[in-house]
């Protein structure tokens, strides 16, 4: 029941809240739609919600296809194979602080590693954090650098594809192309569906990475203001409680109406076994 | 746990069969580490370079190319933290989340999953739906309401927040808790009862022992979780005495972000502990990963 009291009862408040102004000190005023219609004048509503939408289109297909690629190497008996994995996965496993720290470190524009190693090919790197264009990459690089789990996920995905299914595949002649083609990546097909459902959800909520990059700013000029750090600051800078919270019930929604659009869209694309679950 | 279920391929099969494409092997295995050592390395090298700078003076990480090891090794940044931020205090801060969570994880979670899967009650299937159905709901939804809910409380500014939710266990623990305590054979726990066990136990005796693997990637889970949370202590914590590790390397980053040799000693202070972990109980890292991946 200590579930219901702290999820079920403030699902509940939080909707309630949306429609009122608090700032936790003055009683509660109910004032109907307000927010919402307050919500689609405020051009920082709109800000964050674009950058939010531009990391995860960026970062989310992104780090899936970095990631099943390197599954698809190490799936193949390679020598050192456990070096290799224990290698991509650990950032993934650093504290979103402490990899921020690390980040701010090496996009640093003077010394920083990442412009060092453009030098190398002549190539005079950007500012990164600094830049209202690169800004946003260097969140999405971050990411990227830390969708180690997303490998580990599609590593046991294609271990569980049995052996014989390939090598019927190559009495026919099928090539390794085709055999990727038309064995690995079909039945993967449940595994890329859960990641992409994960990873839209997980996208959308980013939050300490960016606020430990940008000083919890979401700079410079608000171009890594991502939704959640919007309502951090209307709910515990600026204390407007009845706004932050029509703030989250639309990013709620949202995030809802996309993993319900993507359960509807599976059945196109999605491999299913002819097996009772 | 997550292949238990799935067919396996017959080895044996596999192995009286060689794979074709034989001569071509030798040449595909050295393409492979072609692609995966530069690959590994852009993962590695952040890390290696976090280690690398924080025993660094200033003039040091300014040479171009970077020195991967320090001449000299400059130990002074480890002690010259703590002359800035409390490093250990928030050190003990921190555990005094983590060993609650774990405790939420490993004690409430899981009495809650056995009953959840052994015991009779009305409406316990409806419960767990509604306990699966808070699963869906992210955790911001929920952050403004908790929030004023403890300041009513009188909670905000302490660890009351940060810590008594966590002592009632969570969801998915309980949820990947009752799956693994469905798979143990019944029969193993009407032999005890048979002895004259009691319910509990035959639940601490028989079933907890039987659960270790779970117990343990459950523990790691619940670790991880609450050594990396960061919202939970920014929304509650004020006091700079009651800082964790997250909020006060943070700070600390905010204060003196040009110092990269303190920073990069402050961060590998706390990331050292997790990267600790992660070589001693690896197996249980991957299967708690593949475990909430595969079967949701």
């Amino acid at each position: 029941m200590g579930f219901l009291a702290f999820i079920l009862g403030p699902i509940l408040a939080s909707l309630a809240l949306g429609f009122t102004r608090y700032d936790i000190i003055l009683p509660a005023k109910w004032v109907g739609l307000e927010n919402f219609r307050d919500l689609i004048a405020d051009p920082l509503f709109r800000t964050s919600l674009g950058n939010t939408v531009y990391i995860v289109l960026m970062a989310v297909p992104l780090g899936m296809v970095v990631s099943f690629l390197i599954a698809l190497l190490l799936n193949q008996k390679v020598r050192g194979m456990a070096a290799y994995r224990t290698g991509y996965f650990i950032p993934s496993i650093v504290p979103a602080v402490a990899s921020a720290a690390l980040w701010l470190y090496l996009l640093q524009p003077q010394w920083g590693l990442v412009n060092g190693f453009l030098d190398l090919f002549g190539i005079k790197g950007p500012t990164w954090l600094a830049s209202t264009t690169w800004s946003k990459p260097s969140i999405i690089m971050l990411m990227v650098w830390a969708s180690g789990g997303t490998m580990i996920i599609y590593l046991a995905g294609l271990q569980d594809i049995p052996d014989t299914l390939y090598e019927a595949a190559s009495i026919d002649g099928a090539s390794w192309l085709r055999q990727l083609v038309y064995v690995t990546i079909p039945l993967m097909t449940p595994t890329i569906f859960f990641t992409l459902v994960m990873g839209i959800i997980g996208t959308f909520q980013v939050f300490s990475v960016v606020f430990v990059l940008t000083d919890g700013m979401g700079g410079p000029l608000n171009s890594t203001l991502v939704y959640l750090i919007y309502v951090y600051r209307n709910a515990f800078v600026f204390f407007r409680m009845g706004y932050a919270s029509a703030l989250s019930l639309i990013l709620f929604l949202i995030i809802l109406v996309l993993t319900l659009a993507n359960v509807r869209l599976a059945g196109r694309w999605v491999y299913s076994e002819v097996e009772m679950e | 746990m997550a292949t238990d279920t799935r067919v396996q391929p017959a080895p044996a099969v596999a192995a009286v069969q060689p794979r074709p494409l034989r001569g071509r092997s030798g040449l595909m295995a050295v393409f492979r580490h072609v692609i995966l050592l530069p690959g590994v390395v852009f993962f590695v090298i952040p890390l290696v370079f976090m280690v690398s700078t924080s025993l660094k003076a200033l003039r040091q990480i300014a040479l171009f190319p970077p020195e991967l090891i320090p001449n000299p090794v400059l130990w002074a940044n480890y002690p010259e933290v703590f002359h800035y931020a409390p490093m250990h205090l928030y050190f003990v801060n921190t555990l005094f989340l983590v060993l609650p969570a774990i405790f939420g994880a490993v004690f409430t979670s899981s009495l809650a999953a056995y009953a959840f899967a052994r015991l009779r009650a009305p409406g316990k299937n409806a419960i767990f739906i509604v306990l699966l159905s808070t699963m869906m709901v992210p955790a911001f939804v929920t952050m403004i309401p908790t929030y004023i809910l403890f300041a009513k409380l009188r909670w905000v500014g302490g660890f009351k927040p940060l810590v008594i939710p966590y002592l009632m266990g969570s969801a998915f623990f309980v949820f990947l808790l009752r799956q693994f305590f469905l798979t143990i054979p019944r029969e193993l726990e009407d032999a005890a009862f048979i002895d004259g066990s009691s319910r509990l136990r035959t639940f601490t005796g028989i079933v907890l022992p039987l659960a270790k693997p779970v117990l343990a990637t459950v523990t790691i889970f619940a670790f991880m979780a609450s050594w990396n949370e960061y919202m939970g202590p920014l929304i509650y914590l004020s006091n700079k005495k009651q800082y964790v590790l997250s909020l006060g390397l943070q700070v600390f980053t905010d204060a003196y972000g040009g110092e990269w040799g303190l920073l990069m000693a402050a961060s590998s202070m706390m990331v050292a502990p997790v990267i600790l972990l992660f070589f001693f109980a690896q197996k249980h890292f991957v299967t708690g990963i593949t475990m909430s991946g595969l079967k949701g």
